[in-house]
């Protein structure tokens, strides 16, 4: 899933400080998930700026609403009804996809976004995220065993582990597990680090990477 | 030992005429100036076969290493210009090469580079186009086969002639993994490679004996990093805050045991112990001395330990 966090609370106060209608808009995609963007963080980041506005004496009113998805047009039309109500501002919850496709739906409204949309990843465990996939647009993690040196090791290498392997984790930060330690070991336990894993991986192509432009997919037997 | 010389580098006629060869390191100064290279390089000079150039080392900005680099080769030292893969994609790295070549240098050597996050930049973008290894490719590719990373062909005589260097650390983890790397720079092509500092001399004795039983050494000239301890200050800091440094806790003692004034001394005479050791060991071609902000050592280091073109003739 996408994995995003709430922005700190004085930026997102910065955003509505002379707005007096503002609409706050979750998704109950990734970032309900990754518990930074459903109802439920909907309704506490509302509160917070409710309280936050009363505590000013100021004239504010939050509304909420939870879309299915933010990603999909058919989703996000959904809103017009309350967007003809005329808000200030609205926050999108959403990773910055949902504010994007708000706003080229909703031309003439403000539209901010409440999260940093910060990596692919999972939960390691509760309440603890971890960045996977960086979308190459070519996934060989199955020559590294079954691990992805692009996005978890700080140099993207192709024939790691780099000198700064020490312990298990990489010389950026003792948090940081060696990617290129783990895929080495493995290699090692399982007879394989002379043999198939000998030869050193090639350069890597790019192109179908973000460095290629911003990237589509059409898909001509689902494209009406 | 003797072996085929493909360039004009003075490190490779060293090193293939069998001679235990000796490197040098010089920080570019984190400046324009001119004379602080100068300076720098006068301490080097007559004392080692080549010096290494560092490019932007710990990820600070500094002035770049090609023109460090010449401007050491213009005080009469060859340079080992070095290049990391940090900052420079495919198409800087290639156009870079074809220019020091273009310049005259004539050693080259490659290294992944410290992450940004070290430096005086850590908001930068890293580039990390390609590895260390896949450098040293491209080099080899460049030279042998004259042709660009394209396809595009380099007319004859127009390659750059560059011996290839590159790094390998025995002390980063996992541990039995580094010989298997190294092994990939050599496959990959490299010409020479130049260890991390070594004060593990048991652990550094392990790693070279496994390169030679695995044919590496015959391929590619290994030499060994020395970096004398200045202090226990010093000895304490390289055990317990650079990632991929080993320090025994006999040498930690040993400094313990001689008084404050007395441990600069005490520490090249560690050097030179290991120096006299690395000559009698299989498969070590030369050392690389490390003695970065630190360069007027570098007469008195290969004075003692009977190093160098001066102490050869």
């Amino acid at each position: 899933m996408i994995v995003a966090q709430r922005k700190p609370f004085e930026e997102l106060k910065s955003f509505i400080a002379d707005k007096k209608k503002v609409l706050v808009v979750g998704c109950r995609g990734c970032v309900t998930v990754c518990n930074a963007g459903g109802t439920k963080e909907v309704g506490i980041l509302a509160s917070e700026l409710r309280l936050d506005g009363q505590a000013a004496g100021r004239e504010l009113t939050v509304d909420e609403y939870t879309l299915e998805r933010q990603c999909d047009p058919e989703y996000i039309e959904e809103l017009l009804e309350l967007v003809e109500k005329k808000y200030d501002a609205i926050l999108s919850m959403a990773c910055s996809v949902g504010p994007q496709f708000i706003t080229t739906r909703y031309k003439d409204e403000n539209v901010y976004p409440a999260l940093n949309t910060c990596f692919m990843g999972g939960a390691q465990q509760h309440g603890i995220w971890v960045e996977r996939c960086q979308g190459c647009g070519n996934c060989v993690i199955h020559l590294f065993g079954g691990m992805c040196p692009i996005s978890r090791c700080a140099k993207s290498l192709q024939n790691g582990p780099c000198g700064g392997s020490s312990d298990g984790v990489c010389e950026i930060s003792k948090e940081v597990d060696c990617v290129w330690h783990l895929i080495a070991t493995k290699m090692m336990e399982t007879g394989k680090a002379e043999t198939e894993f000998g030869p050193a991986q090639p350069i890597k192509d790019w192109s179908t990477s973000r460095d290629g432009g911003p990237r589509k997919i059409v898909r001509e037997e689902l494209v009406k | 030992m003797s072996r085929e010389v493909r360039t004009k580098s003075n490190l490779e006629k060293v090193l293939a005429s069998g001679q235990f060869a000796v490197t040098g390191e010089l920080g570019p100064p984190p400046n324009a100036s001119r004379e602080e290279v100068v300076e720098k390089a006068k301490h080097l000079k007559g004392n080692v076969d080549s010096v290494n150039i560092t490019d932007n080392q710990t990820a600070v900005v500094r002035m770049s290493s090609l023109a460090a680099a010449l401007i050491l080769q213009e005080q009469g030292t060859e340079a080992n210009m070095q290049m990391v893969c940090r900052d420079r994609n495919r198409i800087a790295m290639q156009s870079d090469i074809l220019g020091a070549a273009a310049l005259g240098i004539n050693n080259l050597l490659v290294l992944s580079g410290d992450h940004q996050k070290f430096g005086d930049h850590a908001q930068a973008k890293n580039v990390f186009d390609m590895d260390s290894v896949n450098l040293i490719r491209t080099i080899k590719m460049m030279r042998d086969e004259r042709r660009l990373l394209s396809g595009r062909e380099l007319p004859e005589g127009s390659e750059p002639r560059l011996f290839i260097g590159g790094a390998y650390n025995p002390f980063a983890d996992p541990e039995d993994y580094r010989v298997l790397r190294a092994a990939k720079k050599v496959e990959a092509g490299v010409d020479f490679l130049q260890s991390q500092c070594i004060y593990d001399m048991p652990r550094f004795k392990k790693f070279i004996a496994r390169a030679v039983d695995m044919g590496l050494t015959e391929k590619a000239y290994f030499m060994a990093g020395i970096t004398p301890l200045k202090s226990l200050g010093m000895a304490k800091y390289m055990k317990n805050s650079v990632p991929g440094i080993s320090v025994p806790d006999e040498l930690i003692e040993r400094m313990k045991g001689v008084p404050k004034e007395k441990q600069v001394d005490e520490g090249i005479k560690i050097a030179c112990e290991q120096i006299e050791e690395m000559k009698n060991t299989k498969g070590v071609a030369g050392v690389h001395l490390m003695l970065i902000e630190w360069e007027h050592m570098v007469p008195r280091l290969v004075q003692e330990a009977k190093l160098g073109p001066s102490q050869r003739k």
